[in-house]
């Protein structure tokens, strides 16, 4: 497989990772799929590597997590508790994000991919039993998933004792109940486990104390279906791709005042001009980018110039703009939008979604919610604009969880980033 | 001992163990951490943010390991965000700073988000003045709002739960504290939230709401005022409260107490009690009380309390002098010589039933424990060790509970039984039904009722059980009354009590025998040498009879006929009963709450009550009437002062040698640090400042040999055909008089029941919430029946003290 299927000029993607249903029809077929080497790294891993070689290829590759925070796969695959047993592998389906829709076209389209790679981590941490969980929306995908899934027990790629070995598998899915919350890591495992979907105190982590209180490895989808290709053609070959930082490619999810919003799977490095302009056919009537949130609502707003347009998107880059590159969920706002009403949007979501259990995040969105309605109406004074900005700054770095500690982020470098739009939207 | 961690908060260095919270490191260094989640008998969970310092640990060279060094001393990194000290550990060198800008820019803000949504109803909240939120805005918070009033969230502010506990929504802070408790501590999973964000609520979970016998505890550990209860509610300010330490009386656990009292309009200018609270005993209640204890104390406000002497005269009570109703009970028990019986409660204090026990003596009568419970002179002899902690018991320990459903009869040791098996420690509950302590243990054993004492002996013989049991590092055997009589009873405690005795678990701290009694004080009066009678009814029958504490008429129509051919009948009580109708001379005592005096539980805990409110009317203690009775028969004893009462009953009696009135007051420091300048860690719950009482050591552990009575047990009884056995159970909630006067509890109290298997109402053709006559043995009552699967098909359940005078088990007729 390795220099065949995979073209690479510049930089530039000639044949998808990760959405090969692009490029190949009906690979969401398990014959199709096998015929393309599905299953091969999985075999070949089972009955030929030991675990420790698995997560040693994966951490040598340089893939880093896709649900938002980017942290080595490898690595942390390599902290799990060997004193302790059962492990389990969590597949995080939760995608929640607004502006990010890439995991759900992974798992419509190229389904075996994404489960060769749980099967995989499973393998690779020493883990009989794994979930797939997903948003409570997604529920005719996880029917789809499935039947997939009995599609590749029946053909011997999950059950007991895997290509004769004494390796067994068992995936299941389970379904949210609608919270965003739980795509984060550990409220994810309370609601699996039927309690309250809300996070708890880290740490422990979860590769000590996770799911059942047994170590536990969770990625995004994305994540884990990088890693049966990576598997197949090594590490060195995923390396290639990609910049220093961030090794491979990356789906974006491009949205906002873009003319064809989408995914795009790009490698790393890719600048947002290229994205925007080329992946993205520019922004509507022509107007020019005023802003970008690269990672959702959860996202800093960047201020957008020549310089921004041309920063290659990886995780140190895009952190060079005073912002995180997160899922890489690039909303694109222009200047026919104000600020105020795009934090408005993003308090009213986080207001909504907030898990109530943390003080500030529960409180401190409540609060917002209200000042960015009354500036946003036009009602607000000067005040309330300083006020909103102490406001969320005084939630930062107090949160139980990621989750308030996001919520202020539109907020503080909304106001910070773009006073004009503030000063337009209040009375003296 | 664990393993030491020595670090610096504020400046002060402090070693405490490994694994400490830094909150509570810092409470054991004597700086309040700020907290509303956090509670140290709880499990961490920072939800609050209220506790938010700084951080530093000693800073490691990755290369060398060694700690690195700055100007000789190790250099502290401090971590770039606050962090909450409920969640972090100590470590070795680690720095913590509470009182930096930084950090109190931290707690500042969390009391500025918490007060955006409350009401800020102060003036007219129940916990206004003992509220940990307006303790710490004071403390912490920003001086002015600068959230607009208009935009406060409202919501529901009278909200029952249950018919006991109110949720006030808007108060509310969602601190989860009561939830925790009843998942963590209670094993009762009743409460939750429901909703998110900022609309999360409080709800209860169960039907009936709120179903739990400690709700009561979560209003103590709720930080603010969104739990009170339906008691106490609009009842007064808590500043206006004086209180009073005291000792619950309503079963052997005997959890510490504090009585909270007012003068009050409404009881006609009278000090009266508004709420009992719990007071800390480690080693017995902890911080909790069971809702019985907390809401039941009714009684001793009721109109029913006897005020006066009163001598009968042409067939009716009419008031008399102290002079002459004593004068004329001691003629009468004098004249009776040897047919002088007395007929004492374990309601009394230890005192009341030793005087009365010396009076017997001296007079020649005899001194009857109203019980049909046996077995106290086992637990004298082989009861736990002085020492005994149940709060210690964990892995490697086993407890076994025979016959006793303790949720029902003792909740306390229900609580800390239940944790201790969540420590480790090997519960085996053995009991003809399922009970809910079964979830905790680890084994269940179901005997027919009728067959206790062969499932003790099982024991003897080799199993995976008994195996468990006999290597247990320590052991402890609680028997009850379920199902059995007094015979019965002390069967299965002779069989409990040899099962110890082969095992090696006896004369030993947290080893041996206890008894859940029927009263408070049963272990205290069978230590004073009273006890209970096989035939009451024969041994009252044409004597003269002394009655104490107790309502023999009002419980059973044997005994009802048996005083009616009774030559005197002197009844001493502190309320109107069946049998103070019938009585020749009526003695009013006072209540416990009016008088001091010791209890011993349970565990043999010797622990003393003050007086907190005045005495009804002129009602005196009962060791003071029945010193007065003694007097006009020329007997001489103790009526003036309890303490010396006490400490002639310490040098007579050998159990009680080494203590005196003074000891059972000592105290020692305890954890958690409670106290009232700082409820918001441990909740309302009252330090202890007046005693925490002394364990009397058994037999066992003085030494020598040990020999355990044989009890023959009676034969099982086997009903005819068309007959079930009924047999007593307990219920904690009953119609006794220290209950019903507690309109509050009158829900939960209920209708009598009558438990029958699905077969045995089909035979019947009954379906549960029938109503049914059951009679047995000349006694016969209407009853509810309910509907238990894990019970035999021949067995109907009837709870004792609801109406039906069931002793033990007895042939009976359902219809």
């Amino acid at each position: 497989m390795k220099g065949k299927s995979f073209l690479w000029q510049n930089k530039r993607l000639m044949a998808h990772i990760l959405f090969r249903h692009r490029d190949i029809p009906d690979i969401n077929k398990l014959d199709v799929y096998k015929k393309n080497g599905g299953f091969a790294a999985l075999k070949n891993a089972v009955t030929k590597m030991k675990p420790a070689e698995v997560t040693d290829v994966v951490k040598n590759s340089g893939l880093r997590g896709r649900g938002g925070a980017g942290f080595p796969t490898g690595m942390k695959w390599s902290f799990m508790d060997s004193k302790s047993w059962p492990h389990y592998v969590l597949a995080n389906a939760d995608e929640s994000e607004p502006g990010t829709f890439k995991d759900r076209e992974i798992m419509e389209n190229n389904p075996f991919q994404f489960l060769e790679g749980v099967a995989l981590a499973s393998y690779a941490v020493g883990a009989n039993l794994a979930y797939v969980y997903l948003r409570g929306e997604f529920w005719q995908v996880a029917a789809f998933l499935d039947e997939k899934l009995a599609e590749m027990e029946d053909a011997g790629y999950l059950g007991e004792n895997l290509f004769g070995t004494d390796y067994s598998l068992k995936i299941h899915t389970h379904l949210g109940a609608g919270a965003y919350i739980c795509g984060e890591e550990t409220a994810l495992m309370e609601s699996l486990e039927g309690k309250r979907g809300q996070p708890r105190v880290r740490p422990p982590f979860p590769p000590s104390v996770g799911l059942y209180g047994k170590p536990t490895v969770i990625n995004n989808v994305e994540t884990l279906t990088n890693v049966p290709l990576i598997l197949a053609n090594g590490a060195d070959w995923y390396k290639s791709m990609g910049t220093a930082d961030s090794a491979g490619v990356k789906i974006f999810s491009l949205s906002g005042r873009v003319r064809k919003p989408g995914n795009y799977e790009l490698p790393f490095g890719t600048t947002f001009r290229q994205l925007i302009y080329e992946n993205g056919g520019g922004v509507q009537d022509g107007r020019p980018v005023k802003a970008i949130m690269p990672a959702g609502a959860s996202s800093s707003l960047i201020v957008v110039d020549d310089k921004t347009l041309d920063t290659p998107m990886d995780y140190a880059f895009v952190r060079t703009l005073g912002a995180d590159l997160g899922s890489a969920s690039v909303i694109v706002i222009d200047d026919t939008v104000s600020i105020d009403w795009v934090i408005n949007k993003t308090i009213h979501f986080f207001k909504h979604e907030s898990c109530g259990k943390c003080t500030p995040c529960r409180e401190g969105n409540y609060w917002m919610r209200h000042l960015t309605e009354r500036i946003h109406s036009g009602n607000g004074y000067s005040t309330d604009v300083d006020l909103l900005l102490n406001v969320a700054k005084q939630m930062q770095g107090k949160c139980l969880c990621a989750l308030g500690e996001f919520s202020t982020m539109a907020v503080v470098t909304g106001i910070e980033r773009f006073p004009q739009d503030f000063k337009k939207a209040v009375k003296a | 001992m664990s393993k030491q961690v020595t670090l610096t908060i504020d400046g002060k260095q402090i070693t405490v163990p490994d694994g400490t919270l830094v909150a509570d490191a810092a409470k054991l260094a004597g700086i309040d951490i700020p907290v509303f989640c956090h509670h140290p008998k709880l499990e961490p969970v920072g939800m609050c943010r209220m506790c938010l310092v700084e951080i530093g640990r000693p800073m490691f060279d990755r290369a060398t390991g060694q700690i690195v060094m700055e100007n000789g001393q190790p250099k502290i990194q401090f971590m770039p965000k606050l962090e909450t000290a409920c969640t972090n550990p100590v470590s070795e060198g680690m720095v913590v700073l509470t009182q930096t800008a930084k950090a109190k820019e931290g707690q500042k803000g969390t009391v500025e988000f918490l007060l955006t949504s409350h009401p800020l109803d102060c003036p007219i909240c129940d916990k206004g003045g003992e509220c940990p939120l307006q303790n710490l805005t004071m403390e912490h918070g920003p001086g002015k709002s600068r959230f607009i009033y208009d935009e406060k969230l409202h919501l529901d502010k009278q909200v029952p739960l249950g018919e006991l506990i109110w949720l006030d929504r808007e108060r509310c802070i969602q601190c989860a504290r009561c939830i925790r408790f009843q998942d963590e501590i209670a094993g009762e999973a009743v409460l939750g939230f429901d909703e998110r964000g900022r609309n999360t609520q409080i709800v209860s979970l169960s039907d009936p709401g709120f179903d739990s016998v400690f709700s009561g505890n979560t209003t103590d550990i709720c930080p603010v005022g969104a739990l009170t209860t339906a008691d106490f509610r609009f009842g007064a300010r808590p500043w206006e409260l004086k209180a009073q330490a005291s000792i619950c009386t309503q079963c052997p656990v005997g959890c510490n107490t504090t009585l909270n009292t007012r003068r009050e309009a409404k009881a006609g200018g009278d000090i009266v009690i508004k709420r009992v609270m719990p007071r800390q005993n480690e080693e017995v209640n902890e911080i909790w009380l069971c809702d019985k204890g907390r809401f039941a104390h009714h009684y001793v406000g009721s109109k029913k309390r006897l005020a006066r002497p009163q001598i009968r005269k042409d067939e009716k009570l009419a008031r008399a002098s102290w002079d002459a109703a004593t004068k004329l009970a001691a003629e009468n028990f004098s004249a009776s010589k040897k047919d002088f019986v007395i007929l004492a409660s374990g309601r009394l204090a230890n005192e009341d039933l030793f005087n009365l026990k010396s009076l017997a003596d001296h007079a020649g009568g005899r001194a009857i424990l109203y019980s049909d419970m046996g077995g106290g002179d086992l637990t004298a002899l082989v009861g736990v060790g002085a020492g005994t902690n149940l709060g210690k018991l964990g892995e490697g320990d086993a407890i076994l509970v025979v016959a006793s459903d303790l949720y029902e009869e003792a909740p306390i040791w229900y609580l800390r039984v239940k944790q201790a098996a969540d420590r480790g420690a090997a519960l085996i509950v053995a009991n003809p039904r399922e009970t809910k302590l079964d979830k905790f243990a680890k084994f269940s054993i179901r005997y027919s009722y009728g067959d206790e004492v062969k499932a003790v002996n099982d024991f003897g013989k080799k199993s995976k059980i008994s195996d468990e049991f006999a290597k247990a590092k320590n052991a402890i055997v609680f028997f009850g009354s379920e199902g059995l009589g007094l015979n019965g009873t002390s069967a299965v405690a002779s069989a409990c009590a040899d099962l110890l005795k082969e095992t090696g678990h006896i004369g030993r701290a947290s080893n041996g025998l206890i008894g859940v009694w029927q009263r408070a004080n049963d272990q205290g009066a069978w230590e004073v040498g009273l006890q209970p009678e096989e035939d009451l009814a024969k041994a009252l029958k044409g004597k003269a009879v002394y009655i104490v504490g107790t309502d023999p008429v009002g419980d059973d129509p044997k005994l009802a006929k048996a005083l009616e051919g009774a030559e005197f009948v002197a009844v001493q009580d502190i309320l109107e009963t069946a049998t103070t109708e019938i009585a020749d001379v009526v003695l009013p005592a006072q209540a416990f709450s009016e008088r001091e005096g010791t209890f011993t539980s349970g565990e043999r805990r010797v622990q003393r009550f003050y007086a907190a409110v005045p005495p009804t009317g002129d009602s005196k203690p009962d060791f003071v009437i029945t010193s007065m009775i003694a007097k006009q028969m020329n007997i001489v004893l103790e009526g003036t002062s309890v303490s010396v009462v006490f400490d002639i009953l310490a040098n007579s009696i050998e159990a009680f040698t080494d203590l005196s009135y003074a000891k059972l007051a000592e105290v020692r420091p305890q954890w958690p640090i409670v106290g009232r300048g700082d409820v918001y860690y441990g909740g309302t719950t009252y330090e202890n400042k007046h005693g925490l009482g002394v364990q009397l050591v058994p037999a066992a552990q003085v030494g020598g040999t040990v020999r355990i009575p044989k009890v023959k047990k009676e034969a099982v009884l086997r009903p005819k055909e068309k007959e079930l056995l009924a047999v007593p159970v307990n219920k904690l909630y009953d119609r006794g008089v220290t209950v019903s006067p507690a309109e509050l509890l009158d829900e939960r109290v209920g209708e009598a029941t009558v438990s029958l298997h699905p077969e045995a109402a089909e035979r019947l053709g009954v379906e549960a919430g029938a109503r049914v006559k059951i009679s047995f043995d000349g006694v016969s009552g209407e009853a509810v029946v309910k509907i238990d699967d894990t019970i035999s098909a021949g067995v109907a359940l009837v709870p004792r003290s609801m109406g039906i005078a069931i002793k033990e088990p007895v042939a009976a007729k359902v219809k």
